[in-house]
Protein backbone atom coordinates (compact mmCIF):
# COMPACT_ATOMS: atom_id res chain seq x y z
CA UNK A 1 0.00 0.00 0.00
CA UNK A 2 1.59 3.14 -1.08
CA UNK A 3 1.31 6.28 0.86
CA UNK A 4 1.37 8.33 -2.27
CA UNK A 5 -1.86 7.59 -3.86
CA UNK A 6 -2.59 9.07 -7.18
CA UNK A 7 -5.21 11.70 -7.06
CA UNK A 8 -8.44 10.64 -8.50
CA UNK A 9 -9.42 13.15 -11.14
CA UNK A 10 -6.61 13.14 -13.65
CA UNK A 11 -6.24 15.87 -16.26
CA UNK A 12 -5.25 19.48 -15.80
CA UNK A 13 -6.75 21.99 -13.48
CA UNK A 14 -8.98 24.28 -15.48
CA UNK A 15 -7.69 27.83 -15.62
CA UNK A 16 -10.26 30.38 -14.73
CA UNK A 17 -10.84 32.42 -17.86
CA UNK A 18 -13.36 34.83 -16.43
CA UNK A 19 -10.87 37.69 -16.53
CA UNK A 20 -9.74 36.99 -20.09
CA UNK A 21 -12.21 39.44 -21.67
CA UNK A 22 -11.03 42.14 -19.29
CA UNK A 23 -7.43 41.60 -20.27
CA UNK A 24 -8.23 41.60 -23.96
CA UNK A 25 -10.35 44.73 -23.63
CA UNK A 26 -7.51 46.44 -21.88
CA UNK A 27 -5.19 45.59 -24.76
CA UNK A 28 -7.84 46.75 -27.19
CA UNK A 29 -8.20 50.13 -25.51
CA UNK A 30 -4.45 50.52 -25.43
CA UNK A 31 -4.23 50.04 -29.16
CA UNK A 32 -7.25 52.24 -29.84
CA UNK A 33 -5.69 55.10 -27.92
CA UNK A 34 -2.08 54.83 -28.98
CA UNK A 35 -2.41 54.23 -32.71
CA UNK A 36 -3.85 56.12 -35.61
CA UNK A 37 -5.76 54.87 -38.59
CA UNK A 38 -3.78 53.90 -41.64
CA UNK A 39 -4.84 56.49 -44.17
CA UNK A 40 -2.68 56.09 -47.19
CA UNK A 41 -1.49 53.21 -49.21
CA UNK A 42 2.02 53.97 -50.36
CA UNK A 43 2.34 53.10 -54.01
CA UNK A 44 6.01 53.90 -54.37
CA UNK A 45 8.87 52.06 -52.77
CA UNK A 46 10.55 54.26 -50.20
CA UNK A 47 13.55 53.47 -48.04
CA UNK A 48 14.36 56.67 -46.23
CA UNK A 49 18.03 57.38 -45.49
CA UNK A 50 19.58 57.27 -42.06
CA UNK A 51 20.66 60.33 -40.14
CA UNK A 52 21.85 61.10 -36.63
CA UNK A 53 20.13 64.43 -36.03
CA UNK A 54 16.53 63.32 -36.48
CA UNK A 55 13.72 64.67 -34.35
CA UNK A 56 10.20 63.43 -33.86
CA UNK A 57 7.41 65.26 -35.61
CA UNK A 58 5.24 66.44 -32.80
CA UNK A 59 1.72 67.07 -34.04
CA UNK A 60 0.59 64.49 -36.53
CA UNK A 61 -2.44 66.49 -37.63
CA UNK A 62 -0.15 69.20 -39.03
CA UNK A 63 1.79 66.82 -41.21
CA UNK A 64 1.08 65.93 -44.81
CA UNK A 65 3.17 63.43 -46.65
CA UNK A 66 4.93 63.56 -49.98
CA UNK A 67 6.45 60.32 -51.17
CA UNK A 68 9.01 60.05 -53.94
CA UNK A 69 10.25 56.69 -55.10
CA UNK A 70 10.13 54.07 -57.78
CA UNK A 71 6.63 52.56 -58.10
CA UNK A 72 5.81 49.16 -56.60
CA UNK A 73 5.37 46.38 -59.11
CA UNK A 74 1.60 46.58 -59.77
CA UNK A 75 1.79 50.35 -60.23
CA UNK A 76 4.88 50.04 -62.40
CA UNK A 77 2.85 48.16 -64.96
CA UNK A 78 0.81 51.31 -65.55
CA UNK A 79 3.35 54.07 -65.02
CA UNK A 80 6.73 52.53 -65.83
CA UNK A 81 9.66 52.38 -63.47
CA UNK A 82 10.70 56.04 -63.42
CA UNK A 83 10.52 57.75 -59.99
CA UNK A 84 7.03 58.97 -59.15
CA UNK A 85 5.65 61.52 -56.72
CA UNK A 86 2.78 60.62 -54.45
CA UNK A 87 0.95 63.32 -52.49
CA UNK A 88 -0.70 61.73 -49.42
CA UNK A 89 -2.55 59.03 -51.38
CA UNK A 90 -2.60 60.40 -54.89
CA UNK A 91 -0.01 59.60 -57.51
CA UNK A 92 0.73 62.52 -59.76
CA UNK A 93 1.77 62.40 -63.33
CA UNK A 94 2.73 65.90 -64.37
CA UNK A 95 5.38 66.82 -66.84
CA UNK A 96 8.22 69.04 -65.61
CA UNK A 97 7.97 70.76 -62.25
CA UNK A 98 4.63 69.74 -60.67
CA UNK A 99 3.54 73.26 -59.75
CA UNK A 100 -0.19 72.71 -60.21
CA UNK A 101 -0.61 69.40 -58.43
CA UNK A 102 1.41 70.57 -55.46
CA UNK A 103 -0.44 73.87 -55.31
CA UNK A 104 -3.80 72.09 -55.25
CA UNK A 105 -2.56 69.63 -52.69
CA UNK A 106 -1.20 72.32 -50.36
CA UNK A 107 -4.40 74.37 -50.59
CA UNK A 108 -6.53 71.29 -49.89
CA UNK A 109 -4.44 70.21 -46.90
CA UNK A 110 -4.24 73.72 -45.49
CA UNK A 111 -8.02 74.04 -45.69
CA UNK A 112 -8.38 71.07 -43.36
CA UNK A 113 -6.38 72.69 -40.56
CA UNK A 114 -7.85 75.03 -37.93
CA UNK A 115 -7.11 78.73 -38.42
CA UNK A 116 -4.37 78.96 -35.79
CA UNK A 117 -2.38 76.10 -37.26
CA UNK A 118 -2.57 77.13 -40.90
CA UNK A 119 0.95 78.50 -41.03
CA UNK A 120 2.45 75.63 -39.05
CA UNK A 121 1.64 73.03 -41.67
CA UNK A 122 4.56 70.67 -42.18
CA UNK A 123 5.31 68.72 -45.32
CA UNK A 124 7.11 65.51 -44.58
CA UNK A 125 9.17 64.39 -47.55
CA UNK A 126 9.54 60.64 -47.50
CA UNK A 127 12.03 60.09 -50.26
CA UNK A 128 13.91 56.99 -51.27
CA UNK A 129 17.63 57.33 -50.72
CA UNK A 130 18.54 56.38 -54.30
CA UNK A 131 16.33 58.93 -56.04
CA UNK A 132 18.24 61.63 -57.94
CA UNK A 133 17.87 65.11 -56.48
CA UNK A 134 16.32 66.51 -59.67
CA UNK A 135 12.89 65.20 -58.70
CA UNK A 136 13.34 66.46 -55.14
CA UNK A 137 14.40 69.91 -56.32
CA UNK A 138 11.28 70.07 -58.50
CA UNK A 139 9.06 69.33 -55.52
CA UNK A 140 10.91 71.84 -53.36
CA UNK A 141 10.46 74.54 -56.00
CA UNK A 142 6.76 73.72 -56.23
CA UNK A 143 6.41 73.84 -52.45
CA UNK A 144 8.08 77.24 -52.36
CA UNK A 145 5.63 78.56 -54.90
CA UNK A 146 2.74 77.07 -52.93
CA UNK A 147 4.13 78.76 -49.79
CA UNK A 148 4.44 75.54 -47.83
CA UNK A 149 7.84 76.29 -46.39
CA UNK A 150 8.18 74.02 -43.37
CA UNK A 151 9.49 70.72 -44.60
CA UNK A 152 10.82 67.63 -42.96
CA UNK A 153 13.30 65.33 -44.61
CA UNK A 154 12.12 62.03 -43.26
CA UNK A 155 14.95 59.82 -41.99
CA UNK A 156 15.55 56.92 -39.72
CA UNK A 157 17.53 57.36 -36.55
CA UNK A 158 21.08 56.18 -36.94
CA UNK A 159 23.00 55.37 -33.82
CA UNK A 160 26.66 56.25 -33.95
CA UNK A 161 29.06 53.55 -32.88
CA UNK A 162 31.43 55.73 -30.92
CA UNK A 163 28.58 57.66 -29.29
CA UNK A 164 28.28 61.36 -28.62
CA UNK A 165 31.09 63.24 -27.00
CA UNK A 166 29.25 63.53 -23.73
CA UNK B 1 -41.30 38.00 -5.25
CA UNK B 2 -38.16 38.55 -7.22
CA UNK B 3 -38.16 37.34 -10.77
CA UNK B 4 -34.99 35.63 -11.71
CA UNK B 5 -33.04 37.44 -14.40
CA UNK B 6 -31.56 34.97 -16.86
CA UNK B 7 -27.79 35.29 -16.93
CA UNK B 8 -26.17 36.11 -20.23
CA UNK B 9 -23.45 33.74 -21.25
CA UNK B 10 -20.22 35.69 -21.27
CA UNK B 11 -18.10 32.97 -22.70
CA UNK B 12 -17.85 34.49 -26.14
CA UNK B 13 -16.98 37.94 -24.87
CA UNK B 14 -13.29 37.17 -25.09
CA UNK B 15 -13.67 36.11 -28.71
CA UNK B 16 -15.46 39.31 -29.62
CA UNK B 17 -12.83 41.40 -27.92
CA UNK B 18 -10.07 39.49 -29.67
CA UNK B 19 -11.71 40.13 -33.00
CA UNK B 20 -11.86 43.86 -32.34
CA UNK B 21 -8.29 43.83 -31.10
CA UNK B 22 -7.06 42.17 -34.26
CA UNK B 23 -9.00 44.63 -36.38
CA UNK B 24 -7.26 47.53 -34.69
CA UNK B 25 -3.89 45.85 -34.94
CA UNK B 26 -4.28 45.56 -38.69
CA UNK B 27 -6.00 48.84 -39.52
CA UNK B 28 -3.89 51.26 -37.52
CA UNK B 29 -0.28 52.34 -37.43
CA UNK B 30 1.89 53.42 -34.58
CA UNK B 31 4.94 54.73 -36.38
CA UNK B 32 5.91 58.28 -35.55
CA UNK B 33 7.62 60.08 -38.35
CA UNK B 34 11.13 61.26 -37.63
CA UNK B 35 13.36 63.45 -39.71
CA UNK B 36 15.29 66.66 -40.13
CA UNK B 37 13.06 69.71 -40.21
CA UNK B 38 14.18 72.60 -42.38
CA UNK B 39 12.67 75.81 -43.61
CA UNK B 40 12.54 76.54 -47.32
CA UNK B 41 13.30 80.09 -48.41
CA UNK B 42 10.24 81.89 -49.80
CA UNK B 43 10.06 82.15 -53.55
CA UNK B 44 11.68 85.37 -54.74
CA UNK B 45 9.37 88.01 -56.16
CA UNK B 46 9.56 88.60 -59.89
CA UNK B 47 11.04 92.09 -59.69
CA UNK B 48 13.15 91.43 -56.65
CA UNK B 49 16.89 91.44 -57.12
CA UNK B 50 17.97 88.14 -55.60
CA UNK B 51 21.65 88.83 -55.50
CA UNK B 52 22.83 89.70 -52.05
CA UNK B 53 26.33 90.94 -51.59
CA UNK B 54 28.07 88.76 -49.06
CA UNK B 55 31.69 89.04 -48.15
CA UNK B 56 33.60 86.10 -49.61
CA UNK B 57 35.10 85.02 -46.32
CA UNK B 58 31.61 84.62 -44.87
CA UNK B 59 30.51 81.95 -47.30
CA UNK B 60 31.40 78.28 -47.32
CA UNK B 61 30.37 76.63 -50.55
CA UNK B 62 29.46 72.96 -50.23
CA UNK B 63 29.04 71.25 -53.58
CA UNK B 64 27.85 67.72 -54.25
CA UNK B 65 28.43 66.64 -57.82
CA UNK B 66 26.64 64.10 -59.98
CA UNK B 67 28.81 61.22 -58.80
CA UNK B 68 28.10 62.09 -55.15
CA UNK B 69 31.54 63.53 -54.50
CA UNK B 70 31.84 66.43 -52.12
CA UNK B 71 33.70 69.68 -52.57
CA UNK B 72 33.97 72.12 -49.68
CA UNK B 73 35.38 75.60 -50.10
CA UNK B 74 37.10 74.68 -53.36
CA UNK B 75 38.71 71.40 -52.35
CA UNK B 76 37.49 67.84 -52.42
CA UNK B 77 36.67 66.41 -49.02
CA UNK B 78 35.49 63.19 -47.44
CA UNK B 79 32.07 63.66 -45.77
CA UNK B 80 33.46 62.50 -42.43
CA UNK B 81 35.52 65.71 -42.15
CA UNK B 82 32.63 68.02 -42.98
CA UNK B 83 31.36 68.37 -39.42
CA UNK B 84 34.74 69.47 -38.08
CA UNK B 85 35.12 71.89 -40.98
CA UNK B 86 31.69 73.36 -40.29
CA UNK B 87 32.43 73.76 -36.60
CA UNK B 88 35.63 75.60 -37.42
CA UNK B 89 33.80 77.74 -39.96
CA UNK B 90 31.11 78.82 -37.53
CA UNK B 91 33.35 79.46 -34.53
CA UNK B 92 36.53 80.79 -36.15
CA UNK B 93 38.54 80.02 -33.00
CA UNK B 94 41.88 81.42 -34.21
CA UNK B 95 40.38 84.60 -35.67
CA UNK B 96 41.56 83.57 -39.10
CA UNK B 97 40.98 86.33 -41.69
CA UNK B 98 39.80 83.71 -44.21
CA UNK B 99 37.05 82.45 -41.91
CA UNK B 100 33.82 84.40 -41.25
CA UNK B 101 33.67 87.67 -39.40
CA UNK B 102 32.43 87.55 -35.84
CA UNK B 103 30.01 90.22 -34.76
CA UNK B 104 29.66 91.62 -31.23
CA UNK B 105 26.08 90.84 -30.19
CA UNK B 106 23.86 91.10 -27.14
CA UNK B 107 21.26 88.42 -26.54
CA UNK B 108 18.67 88.57 -23.79
CA UNK B 109 18.18 85.51 -21.62
CA UNK B 110 15.80 85.29 -18.66
CA UNK B 111 17.41 87.22 -15.77
CA UNK B 112 19.06 84.97 -13.22
CA UNK B 113 18.79 81.89 -15.39
CA UNK B 114 22.46 81.08 -15.32
CA UNK B 115 25.32 81.84 -12.91
CA UNK B 116 27.58 82.51 -15.90
CA UNK B 117 25.44 85.39 -17.10
CA UNK B 118 25.29 88.86 -15.53
CA UNK B 119 22.22 89.40 -13.29
CA UNK B 120 20.24 91.14 -16.05
CA UNK B 121 20.55 88.02 -18.19
CA UNK B 122 22.15 89.67 -21.20
CA UNK B 123 24.75 87.58 -22.99
CA UNK B 124 27.47 89.56 -24.76
CA UNK B 125 29.67 87.77 -27.20
CA UNK B 126 30.64 87.09 -30.75
CA UNK B 127 28.17 85.70 -33.29
CA UNK B 128 29.37 84.37 -36.61
CA UNK B 129 28.20 85.98 -39.83
CA UNK B 130 29.00 82.81 -41.77
CA UNK B 131 26.62 81.26 -44.27
CA UNK B 132 26.90 77.81 -45.77
CA UNK B 133 25.79 77.54 -49.35
CA UNK B 134 24.73 74.03 -50.21
CA UNK B 135 24.52 73.16 -53.88
CA UNK B 136 23.73 69.89 -55.57
CA UNK B 137 23.41 68.47 -59.05
CA UNK B 138 20.17 67.04 -60.39
CA UNK B 139 21.79 63.61 -60.46
CA UNK B 140 23.07 63.68 -56.89
CA UNK B 141 21.36 60.92 -54.94
CA UNK B 142 19.02 61.98 -52.19
CA UNK B 143 20.76 59.73 -49.67
CA UNK B 144 24.05 61.57 -50.09
CA UNK B 145 22.32 64.94 -50.03
CA UNK B 146 20.65 64.14 -46.72
CA UNK B 147 23.89 62.81 -45.30
CA UNK B 148 25.53 66.16 -46.03
CA UNK B 149 22.57 68.09 -44.61
CA UNK B 150 22.83 65.91 -41.54
CA UNK B 151 26.52 66.71 -41.03
CA UNK B 152 25.83 70.45 -41.28
CA UNK B 153 22.89 70.27 -38.88
CA UNK B 154 24.93 68.10 -36.53
CA UNK B 155 27.65 70.74 -36.32
CA UNK B 156 25.21 73.51 -35.41
CA UNK B 157 23.39 71.26 -32.95
CA UNK B 158 26.66 70.47 -31.25
CA UNK B 159 27.49 74.15 -30.82
CA UNK B 160 24.05 74.83 -29.39
CA UNK B 161 24.20 71.84 -27.13
CA UNK B 162 27.61 72.73 -25.75
CA UNK B 163 26.48 76.28 -25.02
CA UNK B 164 23.31 75.05 -23.36
CA UNK B 165 25.14 72.56 -21.18
CA UNK B 166 27.78 75.09 -20.17
CA UNK B 167 25.33 77.83 -19.24
CA UNK B 168 22.14 76.03 -18.27
CA UNK B 169 23.39 72.58 -17.32
CA UNK B 170 20.93 70.92 -19.65
CA UNK B 171 21.05 69.54 -23.15
CA UNK B 172 19.53 71.66 -25.90
CA UNK B 173 17.11 68.91 -26.90
CA UNK B 174 15.65 68.82 -23.41
CA UNK B 175 14.47 72.43 -23.51
CA UNK B 176 10.71 72.49 -23.44
CA UNK B 177 9.56 75.11 -25.94
CA UNK B 178 5.98 75.19 -24.67
CA UNK B 179 7.27 76.77 -21.46
CA UNK B 180 7.85 80.52 -22.05
CA UNK B 181 10.88 80.62 -19.76
CA UNK B 182 12.68 77.81 -21.52
CA UNK B 183 11.52 79.04 -24.89
CA UNK B 184 13.39 82.30 -24.29
CA UNK B 185 16.54 80.30 -23.62
CA UNK B 186 15.87 78.20 -26.71
CA UNK B 187 15.38 81.23 -28.95
CA UNK B 188 18.42 82.95 -27.47
CA UNK B 189 20.70 80.04 -28.22
CA UNK B 190 19.23 79.74 -31.67
CA UNK B 191 20.18 83.36 -32.28
CA UNK B 192 23.74 82.81 -31.13
CA UNK B 193 24.28 79.78 -33.36
CA UNK B 194 22.09 80.30 -36.39
CA UNK B 195 21.35 77.51 -38.82
CA UNK B 196 22.65 79.51 -41.76
CA UNK B 197 22.42 76.93 -44.49
CA UNK B 198 21.28 78.38 -47.75
CA UNK B 199 20.19 76.19 -50.60
CA UNK B 200 20.76 77.73 -53.95
CA UNK B 201 18.27 77.73 -56.77
CA UNK B 202 18.61 74.37 -58.49
CA UNK B 203 21.03 74.19 -61.36
CA UNK B 204 23.27 71.69 -63.01
CA UNK B 205 26.79 71.68 -61.76
CA UNK B 206 29.44 70.60 -64.20
CA UNK B 207 30.92 67.29 -63.21
CA UNK B 208 33.97 67.68 -61.06
CA UNK B 209 35.44 64.34 -61.90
Amino acid sequence: MSKFRRKKGKGLQRINTASLPDIVFMLLFFFMVSTTMRETEVQVRVTVPEATEVKKLEKKSLVSYIYIGRPVSHVARMYGTEPLIQLNDKLINEEGIPYESVQDFVLFEREKLPEVDKNRMTMSLRIDQNIPMGKVDDVKQALRRAKALIINYSARKEYQEQGRRR
Amino acid sequence: MAREVPEINGGSLADIAFLLLIFFLVATTMDIDTGITRLLPPEPEKDQQTEVRVNKRNVLVVLINRSDRLMVGGEEMDPSYLKAKTLEFFTNPANNPNLPEMEETEIQFPPGSSPLLPPDGVWRGLVSKGVISLQNDRSTTYGRYLQIQNELVAAVNELRNDFCELYFDKSFDELNTSDPYEEEIYDGIRNIYKMNISESEPKNIEGLN
